[in-house]
């Protein structure tokens, strides 16, 4: 055998022996596998493993407000004490209203923050506002808090291979895949997590009058109507319950002071608990010194009053308070199942999220489907293959036969490339792998036609061969181009499934190339290296 | 030796004036579809419109119409059922970008799983999609299309000519727009899925195309004393048998997807199909042409 055809068939078995190996983890004797060899391999996307897919949008907003309300908080405190007689802060949405306008209360506010500017002055008092620039900070650091929580309780949930990234300014993609209770998923990851408490009006008169629960989805009405009733500070809440013999689920309505005397920050630990009498869980939470502190201070001022806690503003209970507290550990009950009290904790323990998350998409595949897919993607791809190969036997013989081994080397590279690449495999890269196996035998037709051709005009086999390559080299090298350049922009716009479409043409064209140039060229000079071949089978 | 066809003579550029009619009327149907698509009057599909499908599989077949009744009752109105009796599948669509997303689908699965509890319920997928999703894939997909499209205008421009690229380019246009009409006629789904096959369509009929191009580029080289359009003609017929055995082996493949590949592939395989079909006539009777329309007999001289 000559050096310039062993160096080639050299490279073909090699490349054929690693795409086999990088494949093997993408089959199922994946565990068997030296380790090294583990990481490689296909993985299947979403919509072939089954999974969840979800894109939040951060209000940001919101978390701008919250700041607002806190410098305002804490202007009132210092106020307080430097004892500035009828100094007031107020927020009006993204405006600080300070009054009055003396020397000594803008001293203080510029004192105290900085970022804080100057925006208005109206009737003696003074209108400030965030600049931009901190109304941006804040944003982004709402954006990447909510990223990290999330990140938290998706850990703790357990999803075998998460991916959570942030996406433009405010955006958070998550995917989890092999999720099998989307729902419960989807409920852990969006929800803020705010635990608040606050106490129960019972005193008011129009305690008495409102209705102790009321059908699920009347909440809006029962507001209005007593919208105009209610006394200064207070608001209706309102809480989930379930008839233990019904079934029936019901919101019991609660008459609540608006402020909050306590929030979850303080809040250290959470796990669950079963109660001994009603063998129920609950969910234990724990403070910290200060959180224990405040908690005892606001139970031994408030004992036989009812405080209420709060998440995301449901009330999950609203015990009476018999006794002081000390300690700094209370109980969450309600009617909790089992996993319910066990995401509650999880929830609780990485913390509430910056600002809530509006779901701007979600994309649930169940496990069955992406079964289904791969099974009828394979059966395509086998009947598509023989389809084509029978068909390059009939028509170009011999010729044909060598084209069919170029297409089989296609289709091996192909998977062994995307395997090596640990390649996201989707239900349209599926497709894109059969198409390819239709596209794949066209340089070869190409080639084939220029050399019948040049068998025509009379050339021998071997020179006929040469030349046809020759002429149809360019051609193949444009198509292929052009090709590529729709790949390209495939994989820039598309999203999940069809860049994973892109990534399989893609890598198409270049082994493509590769098997028609190196790997059917190969064979021909073989075959006509040895004799001179009268004819060809072609 | 086989051939499907022999060596052919057959006066492709003599039929260019019918061709540029059909086809006129392809892409005149094709950009009322983009205008239809815009308005939001066409079928497009939720990924484009926002709105939500839910695709549930039971353990044996139920008339829609039960499923129907059961959804008015418990409130889910203007919805789309569609079912694949084979597989005792159904979908259910609303397209109506909702502000806040997830109760429509919990609401759909909770009313179906309860009225057919005895029909095993499985849930085979949901999928949500805001309205500002929505709008962002619908825009995304517009320069998806107009930077593939550039960008092969600019490829054949360096590689061939000017005038060469604006004949690949209104031919790979007339194939999108013309599948995409017939998408349009036929009330199918417009969607994400069908936007890949479109640019998929684009790149084949390109490669159809350039294979023609470098043909009649190679034949000018030794034009002679024969007319352009005969050299045309002479390429066309020369390159014809190659063109027809690549459509068929990928119409082959296509063909496979189409028939085994399973409900989401189906569209996108019936889309490729057709593609095809109309990226070799293309690549014949509406290249071609177009170039000889936009270049005297000098232009085709050099290179």
């Amino acid at each position: 055998m000559k050096k310039k055809f062993f160096w080639r068939i050299a490279l073909i078995v090699a490349a054929t022996v690693l795409s086999v190996l990088f494949f093997l983890p993408s089959t199922q004797i994946r565990s068997s596998l030296p380790e090294w060899l583990q990481k490689y391999g296909m993985v299947l996307g979403l919509d072939l493993q089954g999974g969840v897919h979800l894109v939040y949008e951060v209000i940001g907003d919101k978390a701008v407000d919250v700041t607002l309300d806190r410098r305002v908080l804490h202007l009132m405190n210092v106020f307080k004490e430097k004892k500035v007689e009828g100094a007031k802060a107020v927020r009006n949405n993204r405006d600080i209203l300070v009054t009055p306008d003396t020397k000594e209360v803008i001293g203080i506010v510029l004192g105290e923050f900085s970022d804080l500017v100057e925006y208005s002055r109206s009737d003696g008092g003074l209108v400030y506002r965030l600049d931009d620039r901190e109304i941006a900070r804040i944003k982004d650091f709402a954006a990447e808090q909510a990223l990290e929580t999330i990140r938290n309780r998706v850990d703790q949930f357990g999803v075998s291979e998460p991916t959570i990234h942030r996406q433009a300014e405010s955006e958070l993609v998550i995917q989890l895949p092999g999720v099998k209770d989307a729902k419960r998923a989807i409920d852990l990851v969006g929800k803020t997590a705010i635990l608040e408490f606050k106490l129960l009006d019972d005193e008011s008169p129009i305690a008495a009058q409102l209705p102790s629960s009321i059908p699920l989805d009347l909440e809006d009405e029962t507001r209005q109507q007593y919208a105009d009733q209610l006394p200064e500070g207070d608001e209706l809440m309102f809480g989930r319950e379930r008839n233990k013999e019904t079934g029936v689920e019901t919101k019991r309505v609660y008459l609540m002071k608006k402020q909050s005397l306590m929030t979850g920050e303080f809040l250290t630990e959470s796990r669950v608990n079963i109660d001994q009498r009603f063998n129920e869980p609950y969910v234990g939470i724990s403070f910290d010194s200060t959180g224990a502190k405040l908690f005892e201070e606001i139970t031994s001022n408030n004992i036989n009053k009812r405080l209420a806690i709060i998440l995301d503003g449901n009330v999950y209970s609203a015990p009476v308070i018999r006794d002081r507290i000390a300690g700094g550990d209370a109980q969450i009950t309600g009617t909790f199942t089992m996993q319910e009290a066990k995401d509650l904790a999880i929830v609780l323990r990485s913390g509430s999220l910056p600002a809530p998350l509006k779901m701007l998409q979600n994309v649930t595949v169940g496990p069955s489907l992406g079964r289904d897919s791969i099974d009828a993607g394979f059966k395509a791809g086998i009947i598509g293959a023989i389809l084509v190969i029978i068909f390059m036997i009939l028509y170009y013989k011999m010729s044909g036969l060598i084209a069919d081994f170029a297409l089989v080397l296609n289709i091996v590279f192909l998977v062994g490339v995307l395997s090596a690449f640990s390649a996201t495999l989707t239900l349209p890269g599926i497709a894109g792998i059969i198409l390819a196996i239709g596209m794949a035998v066209d340089s070869n037709v190409l080639m084939f036609e220029r050399i019948r051709e040049e068998i025509r005009v009379g050339k021998t086999p071997r020179a006929a061969i040469d030349s046809g390559y020759d002429k149809a080299f360019w051609t193949i090298f444009d198509s292929h181009v052009t090709t590529l350049i729709t790949a390209v922009v495939l994989f820039q716009f598309g999203t999940g499934p069809i860049k994973g479409f892109a990534v399989t043409l893609g890598w198409g064209v270049f082994i493509n190339l590769f098997t028609a140039l190196i790997g059917t060229k190969t064979i021909f000079d073989l075959i006509t290296s040895k004799r001179e071949v009268k004819s060809l089978s072609i | 030796m086989i051939e499907i066809i022999k060596k052919t003579n057959i006066d492709f550029m003599g039929k260019r004036n019918i061709a540029l009619a059909v086809s006129g009327i392809l892409i005149l149907i094709g950009f009322v579809a983009i205008i239809q698509i815009a308005r939001g009057a066409a079928n497009l599909g939720i990924d484009f419109a926002g709105g939500t499908s839910v695709q549930i599989k039971f353990n044996r077949s139920i008339p829609l119409q039960d499923i129907r009744d059961v959804l008015a009752q418990g409130d889910v109105t203007d919805f789309d059922l569609q079912d694949l009796p084979s597989e005792n599948k159904i979908l259910i669509r609303i397209k109506k970008g909702e502000e806040t997303l997830g109760n429509m689908s919990t609401k759909i699965i909770s009313i179906l799983s309860q009225e057919f509890s005895e029909s095993n319920v499985v849930v085979d997928s949901t999928t949500e999609i805001g309205p500002k999703v929505g709008a962002r894939l619908r825009k995304d997909a517009m320069w998806a299309i107009m930077a593939a499209i550039i960008g092969i205008l600019i490829y054949i421009t360096v590689r061939f000519q000017f005038r060469f690229s604006v004949g690949a380019t209104v031919a790979t246009f007339h194939d999108v727009l013309a599948v995409l009409c017939i998408f349009y006629l036929m009330g199918k789904e417009i969607n994400l899925i069908l936007v890949s096959a479109l640019l998929m369509i684009a790149g084949y009929s390109l490669t159809d195309t350039v294979v023609v191009f470098d043909r009649i580029r190679e034949n000018l080289k030794f034009k002679g004393r024969k007319s352009t359009i005969d050299i045309v003609n002479q390429s066309l017929n020369e390159v014809l048998s190659r063109t027809i055995i690549t459509s068929l082996t990928t119409f082959f493949a296509a063909c496979a997807l189409f028939v085994l590949g399973g409900e989401v592939i189906h569209d996108f395989a019936f889309a490729i199909m057709l593609g095809i079909i109309i990226g070799t006539y293309s690549s014949m009777f509406v290249a071609s042409p177009i170039v000889l329309l936009m270049g005297h007999e000098r232009a085709f001289s050099k290179r």
